[in-house]
């Protein structure tokens, strides 16, 4: 188990990562998310060794802090991979384990290409890869002396959509069929859902709250926490009571919470209508919220201009600040 | 084709250059050995081959040169890693005083050397004093400086990620330098080691003096050869032999040189603070600094004596012509120097910078290729060939119109920047060609033309390099000895010139004064190299 | 940002330089370069030990109307085959420099041209028998010099002749320079094969078998082995000059060192008119002022060698302590013409066996 207390980095002077702890049992895949420079990567680094910390990061109960990267046991994955272009794909992954002199190395690179669905490039330069390939690869080599400690520095950002989408499912089967613990640093918070189970939000240095992923969902410790997590708006006030159905400081809102339903508690006039593969997305001006995003059916597109009403989905808004954020 | 053509258009400046400077002139003295008289006897030259005291003289040269480049290449890494990478207090300095030796005169460190070996000198009790090792020494002495800084400038503009993968895999940080950082910057080393061994290969004064003259090298053997027993014919075919091994040595280099993954992101890392772990970089580069400032101090010592007091004497003296040794004083020819050293450093650069490019640029048929990788070697040669050939090749070859150049002001600046063009040539390249073509494509994409290509994608990322390189002409400049003083006239002798000079004058006063030259002409050196250091902005360094 | 930061510091580098080297020699040509073409000025190639005090120089281009301008290079004998090989477009007008053991080659190759010099008093004692076209200028002699301070302190009897340099007593004293690379050095290769004749070669295994010293020219011996040289080295017998007992002078009136007068050979270095010279006359005057008085007169201090001439004063220091030796090894040009590179290639392998 990792646990990082009161861990600080800074860089001549001005601190980048402050006082953040965090807990990470064994087997479990746990995402630091925040918005770039927040210092999560720093953070990554400074669990790996690579930047001189304060503070107690510690394994099973054992500080680690003096401990030199390569004797970490922590392997660490680049978010461009950082493959060693001197050498082919299969020496790559096998980097490791000819370092530790491991036997059998020629099997275990193959069974780890094949974990990945890179049969047969072995002998690639990785050059000659594309990225989603070279992204595997570099899984591969990380995960080839079976870390105690996998981190992830924003592994997939450097992909396109669609192929991060499936990366991340991969990513998530791989992590849990190994076994392995993992720490992610990502700004995605779709990344984060795929493939994490727990969920650390940073932001100016600082851990602003920590959980489960479900439970950091449904109670974003403060408004920008919930924009972050991909709320598209934070209603507070009087407006955040007529949405929630009861008095709330503020409620974070998804896109989707508001739907189009003859049957809704919302009155509004359609100020904007633009269809999706999926469904309808309006801008719809409610009394007494102002203009607020709502979804339709594809079958039912409602005319610019139009009165509607609008009915709450209460399980796609949550209540901002209602848990303590923080330690957990 | 029409590709090829504007290649061989661009190189023709520097093509032309070389060709009137040293392939004329070289060619016609080895000329002069193959037709004595007139007619062609290349018997004669061969059997010079058969004697066994050339197979001596080759040998020695081969091992000694060979020995003193890897010891070179040994001590040079450390401390390239270390002042290049890491925030050591007076890195600046540092780096600029180890690159002093490079330009002392031979004659000079010889002496110093000698001082600190000999009989009765404070390390006599090794009995290293006129032995091979004496001469490996010193050779290392001269060139590590090479290692330091092209390795160096690499060194800094390697991306650490990799190797910071590798720490996270599990390597130790002696199996990241041979695993990851020691293959990425094998292009700069393999750069950096051919240089200091054509440099050693054709070392003259060092081999002379701290050899005894119980050995001889190629380059010793040209010279007795040329200017004692005019004897052309001997000459011509260890000249042949030399450009033949050293033809052999670069297509080796270039071998070895080539870059695995071309597009090597440069990315500078700024330099990190010190850690514990850095304790054997860091002895090593203070261990290199105290054998390379033991010569130096035993100079500045020597020039501060005059008799048995302690006295700046010599140094009052260098405003005057040393009691008649010498036509103009010290202080007008250090003068001379700096004035030459401009210009040769400027013609280098220029020159230079048309072949990195040149010779950088992504080829698109194998012919190109072969083109290029000629010209880069052929700009290597300069190193290979004897002064004394050259020097001796100018007074025949340069002779009538339209290249009646012998007496031309041109000629010292032009043969110092030959002298350092392979230096800037070899110090820009590696770095040139780890840009990656798609920039440049980028940039032409958004409308840039060539010009502007070069000056907005190649220039920032090579300018630092080329800060190096301009640090090395002007100090090779400032140190050349063996074609300046065949080429300089009296009234602009350079301050090595001047130096030699005076320690061959009798009595305590010219040598006194040689050992305060000496100084000063270090001190300059290392001012101008603390200046080009002080161009590169620190904020550069930034991320 | 960053590159525009990189791109200006460059430009400024760049401005920086151009504005230095529009001072330098490139620059800013202030002189005519073509001196070879122009009838004004006499050139003079010499060696690299040539120097003349710059108001000596100057009397000659005030009294001649010429212009004087000194080329210098290498040793003598590089000077020498510098001259053998541009013969056909000489490199300048008169040479001086080259010494009784380069002579022959310099006359067998037609490298000069006839001149009809007058010598002043005393002059003609050392000219060739081969030709009188080389003037001679200045001589001077090679001889062992001793540290007398550092014998007196060890109460060892300094060695007189070559053959002591080979006894137990001086066993790893001495140091010489060597004969492929430095004159002195071949003039002493001569000394001894003018006493040894051919058994020469024994003489140097005797010679290096008792710890003789061979570096590679005179600074190298005087300056870093010897005893009483700058670098204050340890081993107290070197080949040097007659005159070099006037350059170490102890302060009291005294020297401490004194050269073997047993020991001597004599160098003359003569000067001549280059066949082809582009100024013939300017030439022949630039021969006749190095006869001159003031150019013998300020011979022993500028190029530590004596004048030809006797009727000139030798400054005080050389009156009372350079002694000339009165009778010194000869070897006839002719024989060092014909044997000069044979006895250098054995000599090399002797030292370095």
């Amino acid at each position: 188990m990792l646990s990082l207390t009161d861990v600080s980095v800074a860089y001549d002077g001005v601190p980048a990562v402050r006082d953040v702890t965090l807990d990470l049992p064994d087997g479990r895949v746990l995402a630091v998310l925040g918005p770039s420079g927040c210092g999560k990567s720093t953070l990554l680094r400074a669990v790996a060794g690579l930047e001189p910390a304060g503070g107690t990061i510690a394994w099973d109960g054992n500080d680690v802090g003096r401990t030199p990267t390569h004797k970490r046991g922590f392997a660490l994955m680049f978010q461009d991979g950082q493959l060693f272009g001197h050498l082919t794909v299969a020496r790559n992954v096998g980097y490791a384990l000819k370092l530790r002199r491991a036997p059998d190395t020629a099997r275990r690179v193959e069974e780890l290409l094949a974990l990945v669905g890179l049969e047969g490039y072995a002998d690639r330069m990785p050059t000659t890869l594309s990225g989603g390939e070279r992204q595997r690869v570099a899984l591969a080599r990380a995960l080839a002396v079976q870390p105690r400690l996998l981190l992830l520095d924003e592994p997939l950002s450097a992909l396109d959509a669609g192929l991060r989408e499936r990366l991340a499912v991969d990513l998530r089967r791989i992590l849990r069929e190994a076994g392995t613990t993992a720490l992610m640093v990502t700004h995605d918070h779709e990344e984060a859902f795929t493939v994490a189970d727990r969920l650390a939000v940073m932001r100016g240095g600082r851990v602003v709250q920590q959980g489960a992923i479900d439970e950091v969902w449904r109670a974003p410790a403060d408004r920008d926490t919930a924009l972050f997590l991909g709320y598209a708006r934070v209603l507070e006030g009087a407006a955040a009571e007529l949405v929630l159905g009861r008095p709330a400081p503020a409620v974070a809102v998804r896109r989707s919470a508001l739907v189009l339903d003859e049957a809704g508690r919302l009155a509004g006039t359609v100020r904007a209508a633009r269809a999706t593969p999926t469904q309808v997305r309006l801008v719809v001006d409610v009394a007494g919220l102002g203009e607020v995003d709502a979804v339709a059916p594809l079958d039912r597109r409602p005319a610019l201009g139009a009165d509607v009403r609008l009915a709450v989905d209460r399980s796609r808004l949550a209540v901002v600040g209602a848990v303590a954020g923080g330690a957990s | 084709m029409r590709r090829t053509l504007a290649l061989l258009g661009l190189a023709l400046g520097p093509v032309l250059v070389l060709g009137v400077f040293f392939v004329l002139p070289v060619a016609g003295m080895v000329a002069r050995g193959f037709w004595p008289d007139g007619a062609f006897d290349p018997g004669g030259v061969l059997e010079v081959l058969t004697r066994p005291r050339t197979g001596r003289v080759v040998w020695f040269t081969l091992w000694s040169s060979a020995v003193a480049t890897a010891v070179s290449v040994l001590l040079g890494l450390p401390a390239a890693y270390a002042l290049h990478r890491l925030d050591l207090p007076l890195r600046r300095v540092v780096r600029a005083a180890l690159l002093v030796p490079f330009v002392l005169p031979t004659v000079v460190v010889g002496v110093a050397f000698r001082q600190l070996l000999g009989e009765a000198g404070p390390l006599g009790g090794l009995g290293l004093d006129g032995t091979p090792v004496a001469i490996v020494a010193g050779l290392a002495f001269f060139n590590v400086a090479v290692v330091i800084r092209s390795v160096g400038a690499a060194w800094e503009g390697l991306d650490p990620r990799p190797a910071e993968a590798a720490a996270a895999l599990g390597a130790s940080p002696a199996q990241v330098l041979r695993t990851v950082t020691l293959p990425a910057l094998r292009p700069a080393i393999v750069s950096a080691a051919s240089v200091v061994f054509l440099f050693c290969a054709t070392s003259f004064g060092v081999v002379l003096t701290l050899g005894g003259l119980r050995y001889a090298s190629v380059e010793t053997e040209i010279y007795l050869l040329t200017t004692n027993l005019l004897d052309l014919q001997a000459a011509a075919a260890l000249s042949v032999v030399q450009l033949v091994a050293i033809t052999a040595l670069l297509a080796l280099a270039a071998r070895l040189r080539t870059v695995p993954d071309p597009a090597v992101d440069r990315r500078t890392a700024r330099p990190r603070a010190v850690r514990r772990s850095d304790w054997p970089q860091v002895t090593a580069t203070l261990a290199l600094l105290a054998l390379v400032a033991a010569p130096i101090a035993t100079l500045v010592v020597g020039s501060l004596r005059v008799g048995d007091e302690w006295s700046l004497g010599n140094y009052r003296a260098l405003q005057t012509t040393g009691e008649g040794a010498l036509l103009v004083p010290v202080t007008e020819a250090l003068v001379t120097s700096l004035r030459t050293a401009v210009d040769a450093t400027w013609m280098a650069l220029l020159l230079g910078l048309v072949v990195a490019v040149v010779v950088t640029r992504r080829s698109r048929t194998p012919g190109e290729r072969r083109v290029r990788s000629v010209l880069d070697g052929f700009f290597m040669l300069p190193l290979g060939v004897s002064a004394v050939t050259l020097g001796f090749g100018f007074l025949i070859t340069l002779d009538r119109p339209p290249l009646d150049l012998r007496d031309s002001a041109l000629l010292v600046p032009v043969a110092q920047a030959l002298v350092a063009l392979p230096l800037v040539v070899r110090t820009i390249v590696p770095v040139l060609g780890g840009i990656d073509d798609r920039q440049r494509q980028a940039a032409a994409s958004l409308g840039a033309g060539s010009l502007r290509t070069l000056a907005t994608v190649d220039l920032p990322v090579v300018w630092r390099p080329l800060l190096a390189a301009a640090g090395f002409a002007f100090a090779a400049s400032l140190g050349e000895f063996g074609a300046t003083a065949f080429l300089a006239r009296e009234d602009r002798a350079t301050v090595p010139v001047v130096i030699f000079r005076l320690i061959g004058s009798p009595g305590a006063m010219g040598y006194g004064m040689a050992l305060a030259a000496s100084v000063v002409l270090a001190a300059t050196t290392a001012v101008v190299m603390l200046a080009v250091e002080r161009l590169r902005v620190p904020s550069l360094g930034a991320f | 940002m960053r590159s525009v930061r990189a791109l200006a510091s460059v430009l400024t580098a760049g401005v920086a330089t151009t504005a230095l080297a529009s001072c330098s020699l490139v620059g800013g040509g202030e002189e005519e370069d073509n001196a070879n073409g122009s009838p004004g000025t006499v050139v003079l190639v010499t060696h690299e030990s040539f120097t003349l005090p710059e108001e000596v120089l100057d009397t000659f281009e005030e009294r001649s109307g010429f212009r004087l301008e000194v080329r210098s290079a290498g040793d003598a004998g590089s000077l020498t085959n510098r001259l053998v090989l541009t013969k056909d477009r000489p490199i300048g007008d008169v040479v001086f420099g080259i010494d009784n053991t380069f002579a022959s080659r310099a006359l067998d190759e037609g490298v000069l041209a006839d001149t009809d010099v007058e010598r002043p008093a005393g002059a003609a004692a050392y000219d060739l028998e081969a030709s009188d076209d080389l003037v001679p200028v200045d001589t001077g002699h090679v001889c062992v010099n001793v540290d007398d301070t550092w014998f007196e302190r060890e109460g060892v009897e300094p060695p007189r002749t070559l053959a002591d340099l080979t006894k137990p007593a001086y066993r790893d004293l001495t140091v010489v320079p060597g004969a492929t690379t430095s004159s002195p050095g071949l003039a002493f290769l001569l000394a001894t094969i003018a006493e040894e004749g051919d058994d020469w070669p024994a003489y140097w295994e005797r010679l290096l078998g008792n710890g003789a010293k061979v570096v590679d020219g005179w600074s190298d011996a005087y300056q870093v082995d010897f005893t009483q040289g700058g670098g204050k080295g340890d081993r107290p017998i070197v080949v040097s000059y007659d005159s070099s007992p006037a350059f170490t002078l102890d302060g009291e009136g005294g020297t401490t060192t004194s050269a073997l007068l047993d020991t001597c050979v004599r160098q003359v270095e003569y000067a001549g008119l280059l066949e082809g010279a582009a100024n013939p006359d300017g030439g022949t005057a630039l021969l006749e002022f190095l006869m001159g008085t003031e150019v013998q007169a300020a011979l022993p201090d500028s190029m530590y060698v004596f004048p030809v001439r006797d009727d000139v004063e030798l400054p005080a220091d050389w009156a009372r302590f350079a002694q000339q030796p009165e009778t010194a090894y000869d070897v006839d040009p002719a024989e060092i013409a014909e044997n000069r590179d044979d006895w250098l290639r054995e000599w090399s392998d002797v030292t370095s066996r």
